[in-house]
């Protein structure tokens, strides 16, 4: 239970905030295995495969080609197989009603992104040490609700 | 038609702790605070099989001692964070110290070194967990949970709601509630007792379980 890294997925179109993620999370105490995607379709495709391991977390920008982070988030959360994966929008929009509508959508957490790098560091360490917590004790994950900016 | 649930988890786990034992017809005891007394000897291949029959629950037999009592250590929390709604506690740390009758600085090294989170901050966590509940069960307000949960202002337990979740106690009940009335497939939040039910359990039984 301790041991086990935690698997995390992330879907964003842009190749520096994707190294930039990468970089940051390389330092978060909690151990994590990392996956990335390049839009919403390939992370539909990717969570779909038949035998995939689910993973712990999913980040989800909300500006992708093809399908955006809104769609995938509808979707997932229509699917018996994956609807209580956890969820983490990953945007650059800091708009409150954005934020609230991904909130009753059914996303677990919302980050702003931000443009330090220090900064996005001490948000995923805090992003991902909690997520850990929720899983390695018994809280509710359906009331698992958190925004980070 | 919806029916709505109360669980006790911790009277569901221990039955089915129980019937668990029984199919492999062993002689046991329930000692409390996530501990079961195998009399007798129990064979590897009984071992293997009550641990893949319990698994099936989400309940896991713990043999490393470092977890083993970093899950005393939370089990004591949850039914700490329970019992202040009902006498308001000196001290976090000597309760626990006296609990689990450890050295406190024992005790928050091993659990900050297998938890990655500090004691002080996991009882906080459960704190918002409490409220959260609370929030959505819908009976109280705010400052009624405040009140109950032995903060000292509502203010307090916004500020720490907020620091803990990003959003105020309004906000989040907000959401929940769009939530559920948007949301015509699926049910909303089940309400589900993290704690003891401590009028009906004996003293210090809880069982250990994995979400």
């Amino acid at each position: 239970m301790y041991y086990d890294p935690l698997h995390i997925v992330l879907a964003d179109d842009d190749d520096d905030d994707r190294l930039f993620f990468k970089d940051a999370i390389a330092d978060v105490k909690v151990k994590t295995v990392v996956a990335m995607v390049n839009d919403g379709v390939e992370l539909m495709d990717y969570l779909n495969k038949p035998d995939l391991r689910l993973p712990n977390l999913v980040f989800l920008d909300l500006n992708m080609p093809r399908k955006s982070g809104m769609e995938c988030l509808k979707e997932i959360r229509s699917n018996p197989k994956l609807k209580d994966l956890v969820i983490a929008i990953y945007s650059t929009s800091g708009l409150e009603k954005d934020i609230e509508e991904t909130f009753v959508k059914g996303a677990n957490i919302y980050i702003k992104k931000p443009s330090d790098f220090q900064v996005l560091k001490t948000l995923l360490d805090k992003v991902i040490n909690i997520n850990w917590q929720y899983h390695t004790s018994n809280f509710n994950k359906e009331n698992f609700i958190l925004y980070v900016e | 038609m919806k029916l709505h649930i109360k669980y006790d988890i911790h009277f569901c786990c221990k039955i089915v702790l129980q019937e668990q034992l029984d199919k492999l017809q062993l002689h046991y005891s329930i000692t409390g605070l996530g501990e079961v007394e195998i009399k007798g000897n129990l064979p590897t291949a009984q071992y293997n099989e009550l641990e893949m029959a319990l698994k099936k629950y989400g309940i896991e037999i713990i043999d490393n001692p470092k977890y083993v009592l970093v899950q005393k250590i939370k089990d004591a929390i949850v039914e700490l964070v329970y019992l202040k709604e009902t006498l308001p506690l000196a001290n976090n740390s000597a309760y626990l110290a006296e609990k689990l009758n450890k050295a406190y600085n024992y005790l928050s090294d091993t659990f900050a070194q297998v938890t990655l989170t500090s004691i002080q901050s996991y009882i906080i966590y459960h704190r918002i967990e409490r409220t959260k509940q609370l929030i959505i069960e819908g009976e109280l307000n705010v400052t009624e949970i405040a009140w109950k949960l032995n903060y000292s202002s509502v203010a307090h337990l916004s500020n720490e709601f907020k620091k803990i979740t990003g959003l105020t106690p309004t906000g989040f009940q907000r959401i929940i509630g769009t939530r559920k009335e948007t949301d015509i497939n699926n049910p909303g939040p089940l309400a589900i007792p993290l704690a003891p039910d401590l009028s009906t359990m004996s003293e210090g039984q809880t069982v250990a379980n994995k979400s």
